[in-house]
């Protein structure tokens, strides 16, 4: 047996009762990624020495009695747009295929407190921008169900990882479901936070007022033990919130009687998969038969969160990657004349297409005279459908839905047509507009044997109630654990 | 409504974005673009008259702190990670005739 075949939490408890060592954990995920990684190019870095000296470090720290945590000693992969101090962070970007940054993010302090083992970087769609982790400058990952198919993204090196059994658990960002998208299309279990629940400091920023870390991993349990250990008020991230409760665990129970569940019926459009859409109503079902109160509703506005999430991110973007300019880190272009030509020589090699044409058309929809129009015009439409969740909040405590219209498509397959891309993120992109917390778990396979995901959107800081409602599915069921 | 993209437009984007694109990857933006913009015009359809823009999802205020340092000297490790570094600077072209 592998050690990475076992849950987080399982894992864990097997090292807090010396049954097996922080380092033994460390090489059964290294092998594994040895193994399998080659083919799904799930990891950009893995410095293994590092990770050895590290999960050393953790076990002395374990056999002192000086970490006790659940995770103590579990490996995790984390995102290659989170800040690892001393380890290459690439946004899998050629702009910064060489930056190693000098300080961690705030969630990478944290797992390390709590005796993670930071197992290496995962590939993912180059600064977050895509949905299938095919425009990373390091190659497509591949999905470990099928590996003619992507594992989705931005966080496909992520859940890929996951559900190749080569770590337990790992860290993505979601900005516009990065983190559930892929997690469907993986068959893992994927949560983004409320807005402002996890410090953004160290994440190499995209859209900062939608940017959320959260946890990747094969099931809800170890979700809610990640987020408790990631969740806290950062000084320096002026968006992070105090929240009163982060003991996230607490919420895991299996009784839903009496809970509310709304199932948006204009998220059963003519664009939704009919195997999809037969697999989510089958675990509202599941649901309803523990005693869910299953209802369907009109959210409304759900057309128009695609238009409004690619306005506010594409401006977001073009302001935040200002500073990928050759100066103070990462690639600078060879030949130039003055300053300026470097600037535009590095950030025109430096950059892949579908970030190019993200900045120029953040650039464009901020520039005078398109202004109003356009960034203005999607900042109101944010506020209606803010309202519109508002409104489904006073009358459900979840809301049950697809987190994608469709399984994982092939490889190469989606990049032709970027706007047919963008269409696919129909489910997930307006939580990050309202900052709602969204959780997504497996909950069957299409024909081919690709996995389909349950997503589950709560009101804001409301985290135990989605965390509740996917213990009680996923425990009515097979364990989510089920991976490749 | 058919948005079009001139050339123009296209060359001062390019300025605001800093970038360089050749003569094919400036006709290919300008027609992503307007592919964009017509799908993104969709947001017209919608009465927002008298709705505030929501820049934030939570009622915030701005947060401040004292004005005191607290991260330690990282000069040698920042420094490290510079395309070009000279006598403990970052070094540029010549901006300055």
């Amino acid at each position: 047996m592998n050690l990475t075949d076992l849950t987080a939490a399982e894992l864990g408890k097997k090292i807090q009762e010396r049954e097996v060592t922080a380092v033994e954990a460390a090489r059964d995920a290294l092998a594994r990624i040895r193994e399998r990684d080659r083919d799904l190019n799930c990891f950009i870095t893995v410095d293994e020495e590092a990770v050895i000296r590290r999960a050393e470090q953790v076990q002395k720290e374990i056999e002192r009695g000086e970490l006790t945590g659940p995770l103590a000693g579990v490996p995790v992969a984390v995102k290659d747009n989170i800040c690892t101090k001393g380890l290459r962070t690439t946004c899998a970007s050629k702009i910064l295929y060489n930056f190693v940054p000098p300080y961690s993010a705030e969630a990478v302090e944290r797992l390390e407190q709590a005796g993670a083992v930071i197992l290496g970087k995962t590939n993912m769609d180059e600064f977050a921008m895509g949905s299938t982790t095919e425009t990373s400058a390091f190659g497509p990952a591949r999905n470990p169900w099928n590996r003619d198919h992507v594992p989705g993204g931005s966080s496909g090196g992520s859940c890929g990882a996951v559900a190749a059994g080569e770590c337990a658990c790992a860290l993505g960002s979601d900005t516009g479901g990065s983190i559930r998208q892929p997690s469907s299309f993986c068959g893992v279990t994927g949560l983004k936070p409320t807005y402002g629940t996890v410090s953004r400091y160290g994440l190499i920023a995209y859209g900062s007022s939608l940017d959320q870390i959260g946890p990747i991993a094969r099931d809800v349990t170890d979700c809610a033990l990640l987020l408790e250990i990631l969740a806290s008020q950062d000084p320096k991230d002026s968006t992070s919130l105090r929240r009163e409760e982060t003991r996230f665990a607490q919420a895991l129970k299996t009784d839903v009687k009496g809970m509310k569940i709304g199932i948006p019926r204009d998220y059963f459009g003519e664009g939704l998969n009919g195997e999809v859409g037969k697999a989510i109503l089958n675990g509202a079902e599941v649901l309803r038969d523990q005693g869910a109160l299953v209802e369907e509703f009109d959210l409304s506005l759900v057309d128009y969160a695609i238009p409004a999430y690619y306005v506010i991110a594409s401006a977001e973007a073009s302001s935040n990657l200002a500073r990928f300019d050759g100066v103070k880190y990462g690639f600078r272009a060879e030949a130039y004349e003055g300053l300026h030509q470097m600037y535009k020589k590095t950030r025109s090699q430096g950059f892949g297409s579908e970030v190019k044409r993200r900045i120029m058309l953040g650039s464009f929809v901020l520039s005078s005279g398109y202004y109003d129009a356009y960034y203005l015009k999607a900042l109101r439409t944010k506020a209606l459908i803010r309202q519109a969740f508002d409104r489904a909040f006073s009358k459900y405590d979840v809301i049950l839905g697809p987190a994608a219209p469709a399984t994982a498509p092939r490889l190469g397959e989606s990049l032709k047509d970027p706007l047919q891309m963008y269409l696919g993120d129909i489910y997930t992109v307006s939580a990050n507009l309202a900052g709602l917390p969204g959780i997504c778990l497996p909950c069957g396979r299409d024909g081919k044997g690709l996995p389909i995901g349950l997503q589950l959107l709560g009101d804001c800081f409301r985290e135990d109630r989605i965390l509740q409602a996917a213990y009680a599915f996923e425990q009515a069921g097979e364990r989510s654990g089920a991976y490749v | 409504m058919a948005n079009k993209i001139s050339k123009e437009t296209i060359e001062y984007v390019g300025i605001l974005a800093k970038l360089e694109l050749g003569e094919e990857e400036k006709e290919q933006a300008g027609r992503d673009m307007e592919r964009m913009l017509d799908y993104i015009d969709k947001l017209n359809e919608l009465d927002t008259d008298g709705v505030e823009p929501m820049s934030h999802v939570f009622a915030m205020s701005n947060v401040f702190r004292e004005d005191r340092v607290e991260n330690g000297d990282n000069r040698e490790a920042l420094l490290a990670g510079g395309p070009k570094v000279k006598e403990g600077s970052f070094q540029v072209p010549k901006t300055v005739e």
